[in-house]
């Protein structure tokens, strides 16, 4: 699946934050988005991701040739993980679990997914534990084990390895490099090592618009 | 001083009987509250999601009024019901007045503001982050709407108690409607108000006992539950 933003403008309360921004994503692997606080990294994230609307311009999704129609079926082939992830007060299991049963998954296949990822974010043996009260490391791998277990073609994770240690800070790195085959992850971060160390394409927001950095 | 003494200790020896007179009052107290709470939460419930979720003219002042009805007195309840139900009233014709479904009635509608109003400021204080999550995660508007109200779960379930400790305690609202018919309409509350005008004491100490046991019981579920909606571990 590609995205392609084009000349997008948005605006909160006359305050110019996106202007004309336009970029293809067209390749699997990881790009990472940098830019100072407050140049709009978390909007366009949001706006990629179906969750809010530009002022002006528009993006779509293509998969091959055939531009993808705007409803809830591709609202569904992608995920958001913001930095406070929003833990339901649930198990953490019921948490990974989230995504699969509102989609109506069978009961085996969703035990099978999120056993494989809460394995893969070092969670397996919390899976009865009350989610909210994880460590915020846990919590934040907790939300990318809940956003991969959908197997999206994009995902779209906002400054995923903020206020973490390092040590999760590893944990979380390793499963970007291990997802990154199959799909588009496309993230942001302050952190220029991490960037260095993730990016298959590195990307700056400066003035509103997305430029490049090869 | 021997008087209140030897009162007490009759009232022991009723409960530690299960003497029949006494049980069969707690149990139509039970009965009653029980299904009035009932009535109030399947009326309540949705009220309480409409107001948190709907979007429609006039909403903020509903909130208010359904605030302000949780504080109604109970005898004002009891007389609105009287004036519904009584013969030239215009649910006369069920021929209600004083039984037990009148009782239901005061009291549901006693419990109804209670379950709604704190049962819609458990849904709106959840966190707007849960609704970003779900959303992220592919639901529905309605299944955003009922994650939100699974995320409130132990918000509705204090309300829900809170009510039940409401009507289990109150007497205006009952007696109005209900008088205090012997082996009827007799209920906990209303009986220690009629037991302790005729100088019986026992009975009405025996049932008070059991009536503070059941609010301290009420007091002890409500504690877990915020418990559960708490943050921090606990052991
Ligand atoms: N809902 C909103 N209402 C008003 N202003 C907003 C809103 N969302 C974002 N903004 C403003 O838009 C600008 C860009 O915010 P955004 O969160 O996208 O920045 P960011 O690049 O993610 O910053 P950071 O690195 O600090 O996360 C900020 O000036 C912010 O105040
Ligand atoms: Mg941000």
């Amino acid at each position: 699946m590609r995205l392609s933003v084009s000349h997008i403008s948005k605006a909160y309360h006359g305050n110019m934050v996106l202007e004309d921004c336009s970029w293809s994503f067209d390749r699997e692997g990881v790009h990472v988005l940098m830019g100072p606080n407050g140049s709009g990294k978390s909007t366009l994230l949001r706006i990629c991701s179906l969750l809010e609307k530009p002022d002006r311009g528009g993006i779509a999704f293509f998969s091959g040739q055939e531009r993808l129609e705007d409803d809830m079926a591709l609202k569904r082939r992608m995920t958001l993980v913001l930095p406070q992830v929003g833990i339901f007060n649930s198990s953490v299991f019921d948490n990974a679990a989230f995504g699969l049963r509102i989609r109506g998954m069978a009961r085996r296949e969703v035990e099978r997914r999120c056993s494989e990822m809460l394995s893969l974010a070092r969670l397996a043996d919390k899976r009865f534990q009350r989610a909210v009260t994880l460590s915020s490391g846990e919590k934040q791998r907790l939300g990318i084990a809940r956003a991969l277990v959908i197997e999206p073609e994009m995902l779209f994770l906002d400054e995923p390895t903020a206020s973490i240690d390092e040590a999760n800070t590893r944990i979380i790195e390793e499963i970007i490099l291990e997802k990154r085959h199959g799909m588009s992850i496309i993230m942001t971060t302050h952190d220029r090592a991490q960037a260095e160390r993730l990016a298959d394409q590195l990307l700056a927001l400066r003035n509103g618009r997305i430029a490049g950095e090869d | 001083m021997r008087d209140i003494i030897e009162s007490l200790s009759r009232a022991l020896f009723l409960i530690l009987n299960l003497d029949g007179e006494l049980r069969d009052i707690i149990l139509l107290s039970l009965r009653v509250s029980g299904s009035a709470l009932l009535v109030a939460s399947a009326a309540g419930l949705p009220v309480a999601v409409i107001m948190a979720f709907g979007r429609f003219p006039l909403r903020g002042l509903f909130v208010n009024i359904l605030n302000t009805f949780m504080g109604l007195p109970p005898v004002v309840v009891g007389l609105f019901a009287y004036l519904l139900l009584s013969r030239s009233g215009p649910l006369g014709f069920l021929a209600l007045l004083y039984t037990p479904t009148a009782m239901i009635i005061a009291q549901a509608i006693l419990a109804l503001p209670i379950v709604a109003s704190l049962s819609h400021s458990a849904l709106v204080s959840v966190d707007p982050i849960i609704t970003q999550a779900a959303t992220t995660l592919g639901a529905t508007p309605f299944q955003v709407s009922m994650a939100v109200i699974r995320e409130a779960r132990y918000g509705i379930m204090s309300g829900i108690m809170a009510a039940f400790g409401r009507v289990m305690a109150e007497v205006g609202a009952i007696l109005i409607v209900g008088g205090n018919i012997a082996g009827y309409t007799r209920v906990m509350t209303t009986t220690i108000a009629l037991e302790t005008d005729r100088g019986n004491f026992t009975l009405a100490l025996a049932l008070g006992i059991i009536l503070l046991a059941l609010s301290m019981m009420i007091t002890l579920v409500l504690n877990g539950i915020r418990k559960k909606e708490r943050v921090e571990p606990q052991r």
